[in-house]
């Protein structure tokens, strides 16, 4: 019973940190298009050359949160990979090929991908009409379907649901940070506003959802990881949890931040629509809920 | 990462499990009321078995006694014994709070005195930290102890105090230098509750049964070799004490929690089979079980890699809390119009978690821990 992460991941989490700090920095031009880094990706293995475990994946899903990441990395990894032969599977990792997946209509990137699991597990040209996004950087389409190619491997609820959970505990954490510098910088009245507990007291709730939704986070992934029985359960809690929590961390640091999270200048609301974008992608926390009700008291039956 | 037993912790939690199945009688599973908890003739008994078979102390060093067993074997422990829904040991604070502080600070004719009496429930020990005006401020205590010669005489009041009734010792903060600063003022002393002067009041409570005593302390005669730590350093003595309050008080908190939760389960197939809202929220209380559950597994890992609890401890007490507040609540609705019948369960439950957020470090206490100690933000005091 070790639930701790091992010295090489935490030596991975740094590297990813770091990467993507140089990158895609607070202060970058947002409204610009953003270079994805594709091939450097590729390089560093994190496409499937470096044959990291599920729990290692899922470190690099809450890194791309917390930095927003702009790229397809969520929708080809954490999404299709599991899909894929081993042709596919090699053009992933050599940076070659970039994949979405369809949920209730809706696919990630559809613009930016080459190929797209469709909800019958088929491959589809990434090809169709695009829709405006809840978060401007995660675009959404329409697939424009053809017959499509059947792939080998399942579609992998579980999977998809517990690196959302992970994106959306690192957008969590990076709200806070943010909430948590603010408030000890910003004076009001001739204090700073974190001395006051209204203020204190809201980041101090954050940081407890984080910490349990990291919990489900990294239980859910090890369960994908080991094909264990409650893989889906784990993954349903985590998704429902860390996705709420992502959402309101996000709202309580723009209350926090007082008028400048307010703008549009600030970075705050860049993090609370990839919240609100992670919290309804797939299932809704309500459904998901519902659905371990279900596995729970078993199915309702409406009299 | 694994979230398996090693091969050492399963064969543990094999042993414990038939020992349980074998030892813990058929009418003593199941709940029991705050009361009935504290001190009736067969918890001493219980408590002198664990002892025995080893169960006592099983992460104190073997120097004193314990089993000198890993972490991951106290979080087993519990898991188990709240499976079965087994009495705890009787001295959960000798175990959990004396005995860590007196191995801490201790002299070694404490340890001697203590430690293994602690381990076996021939002594039982009661914490006389609250006082009607020090709740959450506990350097603003007004218990004094003067120093006279090789005595300190101690007169005052302490409150919600479990077990006083029937405990042998008392780890007692005192005031020794009220003129001194606060933090240098206090200091801790280890009171044996058979002195002459020593009176304790059961105090009932809303539930109303008596879980908690007073202990009226009217010249007291304590001799200076019971005092624990250096005169006018209690304050940090009782530092140590609350750290390991919270660090072993994870695990507990989730195995009692888990007995809630199923109960919820249970009272919604029975009553809220077509109500999506309602088996939502359920499923939500389950959530946030896990949530809690995984969090501790997290928090044992950093607690066996450096041996000092984090601050998550805080985080945990504090969601368990307002969690357990959420789900008699929820418990009680179900029910329907049978709601406002006292059924005994629910009622007692919803009753005694209004004391959860208060016991055991205050919600706003454990807020601003969190706020000042783990994100760094500005003292609010």
């Amino acid at each position: 019973m070790d639930f701790a992460l091992n010295d090489v991941q935490r030596q991975l989490q740094r590297e990813v940190r770091g990467f993507l700090a140089a990158n895609y920095p607070l202060d970058r031009d947002w409204d610009a298009p953003q270079d994805d880094r594709w091939q450097e990706l590729a390089e560093l293995g994190w496409l499937g050359g470096a044959d990291l475990t599920f729990v290692e994946e899922t470190l690099l899903f809450e890194e791309t949160g917390y930095a927003l990441y702009p790229g397809p990395f969520l929708g080809t990894v954490g999404f299709a990979l599991p899909s894929l032969g081993d042709v596919d599977r090699e053009a992933v990792a050599a940076g070659e090929m970039k994949w979405s997946a369809e949920s209730r209509g809706l696919v990630p990137w559809l613009d930016s991908v080459d190929m797209v699991v469709d909800s019958d597990g088929h491959a589809q040209p990434a090809r169709g009409e695009m829709l405006a996004s809840v978060d401007p950087s995660r675009p959404l389409g329409r697939l424009e379907r053809t017959n499509g190619t059947p792939l080998p491997g399942p579609r992998y609820d579980a999977r998809s649901r517990a690196a959302m959970a992970a994106e959306a505990v690192g957008v969590a954490q990076r709200a806070l940070e943010l909430g948590v510098e603010y408030a000890n910088t910003r004076e009001q009245f001739g204090k700073k506003i974190g001395v006051y507990q209204a203020v204190s007291h809201e980041l101090a709730n954050t940081y407890t959802d984080i910490e349990l939704a990291r919990s489900l986070t990294y239980w859910a992934a090890w369960c994908v990881a080991e094909a264990d029985e409650q893989a889906a359960i784990a993954a349903a809690a985590a998704k429902a949890f860390a996705s709420e929590a992502a959402v309101a961390a996000c709202e309580r640091s723009i209350q926090v931040h007082g008028g400048i999270g307010f703008t549009w200048e600030h970075p705050l609301h860049r993090f609370y629509k990839r919240a609100l974008w992670l919290e309804g992608f797939g299932k809704r926390p309500s459904e998901l809920r519902a659905e371990i009700a279900d596995a729970l008291l078993g199915i309702a039956v409406t009299a | 990462m694994d979230l398996r037993d090693d091969t050492a912790e399963a064969a543990f939690r094999a042993e414990l499990r038939s020992w349980l199945d074998t030892n813990l009688p058929e009418d003593r599973r199941g709940w029991r009321g705050g009361e009935q908890r504290f001190g009736d003739e067969f918890g001493r008994q219980w408590s002198h078995k664990l002892h025995e078979a080893g169960y006592a102390g099983l992460t104190w060093p073997k120097e004193y006694g314990g089993a000198g067993a890993p972490y991951s074997f106290q979080a087993i422990f519990y898991e188990e014994m709240a499976r079965v829904q087994a009495p705890a040991h009787v001295g959960v604070i000798g175990l959990g709070m004396a005995g860590p502080t007196i191995m801490a600070h201790g002299s070694d004719a404490q340890k001697r005195d203590h430690l293994a009496r602690i381990l076996s429930a021939d002594e039982i020990w009661c914490q006389g930290f609250s006082e009607p005006d020090a709740g959450s401020d506990l350097a603003a205590a007004r218990t004094r102890a003067e120093r006279r010669g090789e005595v300190y005489v101690v007169n005052g009041q302490k409150v919600w105090s479990s077990f006083a009734h029937i405990a042998d010792f008392c780890i007692l903060v005192t005031q020794e230098f009220p003129d001194r600063p606060r933090y240098k003022n206090l200091t801790y002393l280890l009171v044996d509750m058979h002195s002459p002067g020593v009176e304790v009041r059961p105090l009932r409570q809303i539930t109303g049964e008596a879980e908690f005593n007073e202990i009226f302390f009217t010249d007291v005669e304590v001799p200076v070799s019971n005092r624990l730590g250096e005169e006018g350093e209690g304050w940090q003595v009782a530092m140590t004490t609350l750290l390991h309050e919270r660090a072993t008080l994870g695990f507990a908190l989730t195995a009692a929690l888990e007995i809630g939760v199923n109960r919820l389960l249970e009272t919604a197939r029975e009553h809220a089979n077509g109500d999506d809202g309602t088996r939502e929220r359920v499923a939500a209380e389950w959530i946030e079980l896990q949530a809690l559950r995984y969090t501790n597994y997290r928090a044992l890992g950093t607690y066996q890699h450096t041996g000092v609890p984090g601050p998550e401890g805080s985080a945990i007490k504090l969601r368990w809390s307002e969690q357990n507040q959420r789900l008699t609540k929820l418990g009680r609705e179900l029910l329907g119009p049978e709601g406002i019948v006292d059924d005994g369960w629910w009622q007692y439950q919803q009753l005694r978690s209004r004391g959860n957020t208060i016991e055991a470090g205050s919600s706003e206490v454990l807020r601003n821990i969190v706020a000042e100690r783990v994100l760094g933000l500005p003292r609010s005091r």
